[in-house]
């Protein structure tokens, strides 16, 4: 292997660990102010506790996603120097927003955990949420409209090599910042939410029946449904966008060859070496329907894009596992919530909650599955249509020996975070904690 | 003034302001992990928490900041910098990630544990070290041309390097002093007499290498690079300004001065810190790069200009909080005791 590949894959290393952190970056402070505003509108400690346990936990995800994203923002010149001298000139706005948004988000962050107690008025720490959450959205929105921008480049004209007539502001807005923008921050929102009921559901899966875990749970849970439908919405939209915009990354996800109206939708099977679907679920018309919302429209096939430009065929699988994980979970949440409504008793089944445990690493698994099917979709570019990626990558010879020791790097972090956070609450447990506050307010009130 | 040196001295306060605020924060965790080893930890150990576990996070982002914003400003440098210090700048990387990752393991997951602590001092005197080679690559005469007409790092120069390596002492002695002041000032708000003793005295100890290091090198720049030592002369007022706001550091941390004392110290070092960027003008990466033939587009630079007042006008308020509760806060300070 060369250095573009070794640059490739210690970027997609960095990336799908960074992405884990990122994502629960974006999704836990909305939580956390969801569940500290129940809190104080309802008096109810529980929450407050839930809100507090939470943002403990967080800080570990953060120091782990801050050295990551440190990690990725670095790693793009290192290994992808000729592109980023050439993307600099286009992207950096919102590249430097991001980072001010980061700013405003670390501040807000560090100030609103070390005030828990410091503030006459609970609703002055409660509004230090307000500044974390909008900070952990914006920079998703700026980083996500450099990525967009590279599977949608506008806003300057190449004159022999030259760019002239930069706009900065039409190069932040593409195309595929909105569906992009939207579908990261939802699934976000949908994932963070699975993650937290999937503790809580184990908290009660092992038996314990304490009240907070039960509201935890149930909070969660009504947050996962309201995502999960939003983020299916925009799926829908992201593919239309696809089919108008990278068909071919549309098609090599779908297997789809021939260019036709009436094209159905291929769910899993596998590919033979002369290109024939095989052991594949076909829905009929429903790729036509789903691009063009008409069972006849015409969907581009593979066979009329020219062999360079096609994506791996891999991608189909990456595809197919997150939309059939983002549906199961739908699922999973529109019926745990019809069954809280009619009382169904089934939910309490031990089967019930392991699937329930089981929704919050699904959830991150669909998250990855995503992000490699729109990273890989994308080759052979790195710049779609400008910049191919082995002309983008570094041609230093020791990408190799950096891929090992970022390999053993994020095996440390992914271990020591999983002990870190087990032991932090093992070691103290959600009764215990009660028990202490309740300590405290009656030493208050003698 | 052009807009390419508005544009580098905007990140050129980005880096010092790194400089300063990293340095307390490597100078902090070394001297946390290496009281563990002198048996004086349960002194300091207060104030160093107290200070570093709301800000930790802050100190990285001014890093990123300092090279998003070279990036955009002189996305050329991402070419030369990103092709040339791929391994060093790799291990930077692994360092900061190993520091931050054991610093919220230690402090907010298992309190106390004394590997993590360790790591944290160690990896905290081995970044400086690390990322000084950006600054030493960009003196020049460390980058080779290949026969295929790429460029790499001649690393047998750089080790060899006499001048690389007292710019490494530099920056290691630096940190020790920068952070021992920060540290004196903050125990003494916080009325720990023993830990003010104590950094007090450290702060004496890593005065004078730093001075003597830094007047070595401005006089190895002689041979190294004969036309920034001549650009380093002609700015010798500066320098001189630097070393009297050393002295009189010195003098009131002596009559119990201490945040004046650190103030002068935090003076001291931008004023040799932008009489040296000065003297390197115009170039970047000497002899490669210059402001001038690596600036970014002129929309691109006016747009980023316009988001860095912006961002100011938003972060100057914040990071004043910040100051006002936790490193002004007499009752937070104290009440670590």
């Amino acid at each position: 292997m060369d250095s573009v590949e070794f640059s490739r894959y210690l970027t997609m290393l960095t990336l799908s660990v960074h992405v884990i952190f990122a994502t629960l970056g974006v999704g836990v402070p909305i939580m956390i102010t969801i569940a500290h505003w129940l809190g104080l509108k309802k008096q109810d400690e529980h929450y407050l506790l839930l809100a507090k346990r939470w943002a403990r936990g967080y800080v570990i995800t953060v120091a782990v996603g801050v050295v990551t994203g440190t990690a990725i923002a670095l790693q793009l010149a290192l290994l992808w120097p000729r592109f980023m001298e050439f993307a600099g000139q286009l992207v950096a706005l919102p590249l430097f927003m991001e980072t001010f948004a980061f700013f405003f988000e670390a501040i807000f962050l560090g100030i609103y955990l070390y005030t828990w107690d410091r503030f006459k008025n609970p609703k002055h720490h409660f509004y230090l949420l307000a500044p974390v959450v909008l900070g952990s959205a914006m920079s998703a929105l700026f980083i996500t409209s450099v990525n967009a921008f590279m599977n949608t480049p506008q806003g300057f004209t190449l004159v022999d090599g030259q760019l002239t007539n930069i706009q900065p502001l039409v190069a932040m807005f593409n195309p595929a910042m909105p569906t992009k923008v939207a579908h990261v921050l939802t699934s976000a929102y949908m994932t963070t939410a699975f993650v937290l009921a999937s503790i809580a559901a184990y908290h009660l899966l092992k038996g314990n029946r304490h009240e907070y875990h039960r509201k935890a749970l149930a909070l969660t849970m009504k947050i996962a449904l309201i995502f999960s439908i939003a983020t299916a919405l925009v799926g829908d939209l992201s593919g239309k966008f696809l089919a108008e915009y990278q068909p071919e990354k549309l098609a090599a996800a779908e297997w789809h060859f021939e260019t036709e109206g009436e094209a159905p939708l291929v769910l899993y099977g596998v590919l033979t070496e002369t290109n024939e679907v095989k052991y594949a679920i076909r829905i009929p018309y429903a790729l036509s329907m789903l691009v063009h919302s008409n069972p006849f429209g015409v969907v581009t096939g593979l066979n009329d894009i020219p062999q360079e430009y096609h994506p791996p065929y891999v991608i189909h699988y990456f595809f197919d596992i997150m939309v059939t994980i983002g549906i199961g979970l739908t699922v999973l949440a529109l019926f745990y919530w019809l069954a809280l409504w009619r009382g169904w008793t089934v939910i309490k089944s031990r089967l019930f909650r392991i699937l329930l445990v089981a929704s919050g690493p699904l959830a991150m698994i669909a998250i990855e599955a995503g992000w490699w099917f729109t990273e890989v979709g994308r080759q052979p570019w790195i710049m779609r249509g400008f910049m191919s990626t082995a002309e983008g990558a570094t041609d230093s010879p020791y990408v190799w020996m950096m891929f090992i020791a970022f390999a053993i790097l994020y095996i440390i972090l992914m271990i020591g975070t999983a002990v870190v956070l087990t032991r932090m609450f093992k070691k103290n447990p959600v009764e215990r904690e009660l028990e202490k506050l309740a300590d405290e307010q009656r030493s208050v009130a003698k | 003034m052009t807009i390419e040196v508005i544009g580098i001295s905007v990140l050129w306060l980005f880096l010092f302001g790194y400089v300063i605020v990293a340095s307390i924060d490597f100078g902090a965790g070394f001297f946390n992990a290496s009281t563990i080893v002198t048996g004086k930890h349960h002194i300091v150990n207060t104030v160093i928490q107290r200070y570093l576990s709301p800000v930790w996070e802050i100190t990285n982002v001014f890093l990123v900041f300092f090279f998003v914003g070279m990036i955009g400003f002189f996305p050329q440098t991402a070419y030369y910098f990103g092709t040339v210090l791929l391994i060093p700048i790799s291990i930077s990387i692994i360092l900061l990630a190993l520091r931050g990752s054991y610093y919220a393991f230690g402090t907010y997951g298992t309190k106390g544990h004394v590997g993590y602590t360790l790591m944290y001092g160690v990896t905290g005197v081995l970044i400086p070290a690390s990322l000084s080679t950006a600054l030493i690559v960009s003196q020049g005469g460390f980058i080779r041309e290949t026969a295929t007409g790429r460029i790499e790092l001649d690393y047998t120069a750089l080790f060899t390097s006499p001048f690389a390596w007292s710019i490494v002492v530099l920056s290691l002695v630096s940190v020790l002093f920068i952070s021992a002041s920060f540290l004196a000032y903050y125990s003494s708000v916080a009325q720990d007499k023993k830990a003010l003793k104590l950094f007090k005295k450290y702060t004496w100890i890593w005065s004078f290498p730093t001075i003597v290091t830094a007047l070595g090198i401005i006089i190895e720049m002689k041979w190294h690079n004969p036309a920034h030592f001549e650009g380093l002369l002609s700015l010798w007022w500066l320098f001189a300004l630097s070393f009297i706001c050393f002295l009189l550091s010195l003098w009131l941390l002596k009559t119990r001065n201490y945040g004046w004392s650190f103030l002068f110290v935090v003076l001291q070092f931008a004023l040799a810190f932008y009489a040296y960027g000065v003297s390197r003008y115009p170039y970047l990466l000497y002899p490669h790069l210059t402001i001038y033939d690596s600036f970014t587009n002129e929309t691109m630079a006016y747009a980023l200009i316009t988001v860095f007042i912006l961002g100011l006008m938003l972060l100057i308020p914040s990071l004043y909080l910040v100051f006002k509760l936790f490193i002004m806060n007499k009752p937070y300070i104290q009440s670590g005791k």
